[in-house]
């Protein structure tokens, strides 16, 4: 394997643990305000992911940076192409970051009610469009001859994008549910698990919308059987969270994970060895050769990354454990 | 405006205002760990009440530079994408390697700590704030070096029109970077200092409960001042050597310096008309330049004309002096926030030895608080403002980086929302801080 296909697959792996971790940080953003019945109830749900919230966006810096590093062009022509779209995510992280740590820094309810909202919108916000960002680049943008952009912000909203981004905020929104689930105790915790059993069914029909519509217009399932194979177990595995959310929550929670992993394992593979295909002509798409950094940088940044991610695994699976016990609205609640 | 100017004031604006909150993140951890380092040793209950306290603060500021660093993250790609594709082999794997090594342990472990004061032992929560302060400092070191090489590019090979890399090492061993690391680690700390003199001082000026604590506060505070103002100011004259040999240009147009000169004055003043490539009038100091440039008084200080001669014949026609005016005004507002922080400090430490300060001199701290601020933005503004029209020194022009794929409209409308978006933020930062600050030591109720 060369070091481009290693660096595509370091990528694969930075968006695999970004979905995951930050898909409950946006899933629970969206439900504070939508689950939480009085304040303390909702500051219970902030502090489910109050310890480690940061460190899960750092997965999408890292992601980022990684783009950045190994693959220049990529970074440039997406980052550029989606100009307003990421606008909007940043506008989005922002007010949810500055909204996470603030909200309870004074007490009048005018004020947490609106930083909850914020939170909300906060959350929602990036879902959808990262969801519509991987949408397009299933279908293919316009890209010319300079490796730029040239379609626009609206062309990015079509049916098949829109799709996208729905499912991820729902996918979202079932893993944050699960996960409240098990990290609460009481009322609240029967709460979540009720909202991830009802969210369940939409997140069905929007995921089998999507594999429909994919079949039809990206390469989703095309390239032989591990296309049919990744889309397959990441129905099988979302339609089974469902199943056990009651019976076993931890499980079920496993599988929307796994649901997240394989759904984005299947699009990389989708665009595999293309970074962003072009719609115009397929020569200006951008692949992990065209669009990479020079042989000496991937191999430093392979040295790099290799020694540094079990390190931050370690430690960030290590916090988890410290907080691994479930809050209450009667456990003390440091703000 | 066109693009490329709208995308250099969106750049400006945002970077600016990330770099409001930085400084005192990288210094405020320090002293917060320092504290906290106080409690665990003696076990007096003053300095977990003043690490908390000042962490508190510390919060409040850090969630504001998390909010505004991720836009600078992406805003590399979105407004300079053809800059990306120049230099991402090089200046990626900086930006990567920062959030690899000091954003993960920066944010994990800050959770920990504001999580953590109950779950964890004394020592071990005492780790996670240390570890914090390591993240926070690491992440200054990998932007710095990725910013120093657009300063003074180094280990480089031009090849397929794109700066590529070659040697990993000579990024990190940039002799523009240790000058430029540690002028901004000191300028965090005296930020830090002056953020605790102040707040400190604002206290003792407005009541007498805690006069204890905030006293104990006030010496931390002014012996951090002293200490920080006069190593930001001795690295930051080594710094101005350098720039003699490394970027004359940005040297020349800091002190509106047109003709080549030996026993060159520095200008405490000018009137300067950047038209006619003329000072109108000025205020010197005689011989004094060639003094800080050399540490003697003889030594030859290029000026701009001649640089710009020198330039066109090197890269071909074109305009190579940088905004002169603001750059000079820039270096000016810095070097005297630097004198008036080393003076505050001074009298803060003689005047206070035993007693508390005299209400004058509190004031006066209190409004020291915006010296650190006034200094860190007209720093950055003088490094990178005096290095146009160059984006990458010597390599590409900033006018060659700005992104294709975006309207001029389009950076209109991000730069009108961010600037509404930050400057509402700022309303309720200052808020929150003055709220909390004048709450005092005590546990905050929910
Ligand atoms: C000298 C120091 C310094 C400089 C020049 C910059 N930053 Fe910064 N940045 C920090 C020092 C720092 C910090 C001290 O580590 C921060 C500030 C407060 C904080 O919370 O962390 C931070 C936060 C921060 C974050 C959020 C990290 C998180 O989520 O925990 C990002 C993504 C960036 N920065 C990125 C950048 C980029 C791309 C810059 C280049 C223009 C930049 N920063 C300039
Ligand atoms: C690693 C850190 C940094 C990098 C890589 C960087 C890079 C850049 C780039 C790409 C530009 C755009 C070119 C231009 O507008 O002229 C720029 C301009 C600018 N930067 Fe930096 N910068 C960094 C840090 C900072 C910081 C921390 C500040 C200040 C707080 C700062 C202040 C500015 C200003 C004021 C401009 C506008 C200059 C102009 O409009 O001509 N920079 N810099
Ligand atoms: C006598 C005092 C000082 C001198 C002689 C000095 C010198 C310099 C020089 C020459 C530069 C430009 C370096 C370059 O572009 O290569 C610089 C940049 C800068 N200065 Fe200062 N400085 C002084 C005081 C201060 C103070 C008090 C602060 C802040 C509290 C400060 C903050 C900065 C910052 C943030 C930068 C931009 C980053 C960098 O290039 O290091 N400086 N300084």
């Amino acid at each position: 394997m060369d070091l481009n296909t290693l660096w595509f697959i370091l990528v694969t792996v930075l968006f695999c643990g970004f979905f995951v971790l930050e898909g409950f940080d946006y899933g629970v953003g969206m439900l504070v305000p939508l689950l939480g019945r009085d304040d303390r109830e909702r500051r219970v749900i902030i502090n489910s992911i109050g310890p480690v919230w940061d460190g899960n966006e750092v997965w999408l810096l890292t992601a980022g940076g990684a783009i950045f590093a190994a693959f220049p062009h990529w970074y440039a022509t997406l980052f550029s192409g989606f100009y307003l779209a990421l606008f909007l995510v940043l506008v989005g992280l922002i007010v949810r970051a500055v909204g996470l740590e603030f909200r309870s820094k004074h007490t009048s309810p005018a004020w947490r009610s609106a930083w909850d909202w914020l939170i909300c919108v906060g959350s929602l916000l990036p879902a959808l469009i990262f969801g519509v960002a991987v949408g397009n680049l299933l279908l293919g943008v316009p890209i010319d001859a300079k490796m730029t952009y040239v379609g626009g912000f609206w062309n990015l909203l079509n049916p098949f994008a829109l799709i996208v981004g729905v499912t991820f905020v729902l996918l979202f929104l079932l893993h944050g549910a699960l996960f409240l689930g098990l990290r609460t105790e009481g009322a609240l915790q029967k709460r979540a698990t009720s909202t991830a059993l009802g969210l369940w069914l939409p997140t069905v029909i929007a995921a089998v919308a999507l594999l429909v519509v994919a079949f039809f217009q990206t390469p989703l399932f095309a390239g032989g059987l591990a296309g049919w194979l990744l889309a397959g177990a990441a129905a099988v595995a979302l339609v089974a969270s469902g199943l056990l959310a009651r019976a076993r929550p931890g499980l079920a929670f496993t599988l929307t994970a796994l649901t997240i992993i394989l759904v984005t394992v299947a699009t990389f593979r989708a665009l595999f060895p293309n970074v962003m295909i072009s719609t115009l002509d397929v020569k200006h798409s951008l692949t992990i050769y065209n669009a990479s950094s020079s042989p000496y940088t991937l191999k430093v940044m392979t040295i790099v990354a290799l020694t540094l991610v079990p390190v931050v695994l370690a430690y960030q699976g290590w916090t988890y454990w410290i907080f691994r016990k479930r809050l209450t609205t009667t456990s003390k609640l440091e703000y | 405006m066109d693009t490329l100017e709208l995308a250099r004031w969106q750049f400006g604006i945002t970077t600016v205002y990330h770099f409001f909150f930085v400084p005192l993140t990288l210094g405020l951890s320090i002293l917060v760990a320092l504290m906290e380092t106080a409690y665990v040793r003696t076990g007096n209950e003053v300095y977990k009440k003043m690490a908390k306290y000042w962490g508190k603060l510390f919060l409040i500021n850090f969630a504001m530079g998390v909010a505004t660093g991720i836009v600078q993250e992406f805003q590399f790609g979105m407004n300079w994408s053809e800059y990306s594709r120049f230099v991402g082999d090089i200046f990626g794997a900086p930006l990567a390697v920062e959030a690899l090594l000091a954003f993960f342990i920066e944010s994990t472990f800050l959770g920990l700590w504001i999580f953590g004061w109950d779950k964890l032992s004394k020592k071990l929560h005492l780790t996670t704030i240390w570890l914090v302060a390591l993240g926070s400092n690491l992440s200054a070191l990998w932007i710095i070096i990725a910013n120093a090489w657009m300063q003074h590019p180094v280990g480089y090979v031009l090849r397929n029109g794109r700066a590529e890399m070659q040697d990993f090492f000579a990024l990190l061993t940039n002799p523009q970077l240790p000058y430029e690391i540690s002028h901004v680690f000191f300028g965090g700390v005296v930020t830090a200092a002056f953020f605790v003199l102040g707040i400190s001082a604002w206290q003792l000026l407005r009541q007498k409960e805690f006069a204890d604590f905030f006293q104990r506060s006030f010496r931390w505070g002014a012996v951090t001042a002293l200490l920080g103002s006069v190593l930001v100011m001795l690295v930051g004259h080594g710094q101005g050597q350098w720039l003699e040999r490394s970027n004359p240009m940005k040297l020349a147009a800091a002190e509106a310096n047109w003709k080549t000169k030996d026993r060159c004055e520095f200008l405490i003043a000018a009137g300067i008309d950047e038209k006619n490539q003329k000072n109108t009038w000025s205020l010197p100091v005689g011989s004094l330049l060639s003094i800080l440039a050399y540490n003697s008084p003889s030594g030859v200080v290029k000026g701009m004309t001649d640089l710009q001669a020198e330039y066109t014949q090197k890269y071909g026609p074109g305009d190579y002096i940088p905004p002169v005016t603001a750059t000079f005004w820039s270096f000016r507002l810095m070097v005297a926030s630097g004198l008036a922080m080393l003076a505050l400090a001074l009298l803060a430490l003689w005047r206070s030895r035993n007693l508390i300060a005299p209400r004058w001199l509190l004031g006066l701290l209190v409004a020291g608080l915006a010296l650190p601020y006034i200094g860190n933005s007209t720093g950055w503004m003088l490094a990178e403002l005096g290095r146009q029209p160059w984006l990458v020194f010597g390599l590409m022009k900033t006018s060659a980086g700005v992104s294709l794929a975006t309207t001029a409209g389009e950076v209109l409308f991000t730069v009108i929302g961010f600037t509404a978006l930050y400057g509402a933020l700022m309303v309720v930062d200052v808020w929150l801080l003055r709220k909390y600050a004048a709450q005092g030591p005590v546990e905050a109720a929910d």
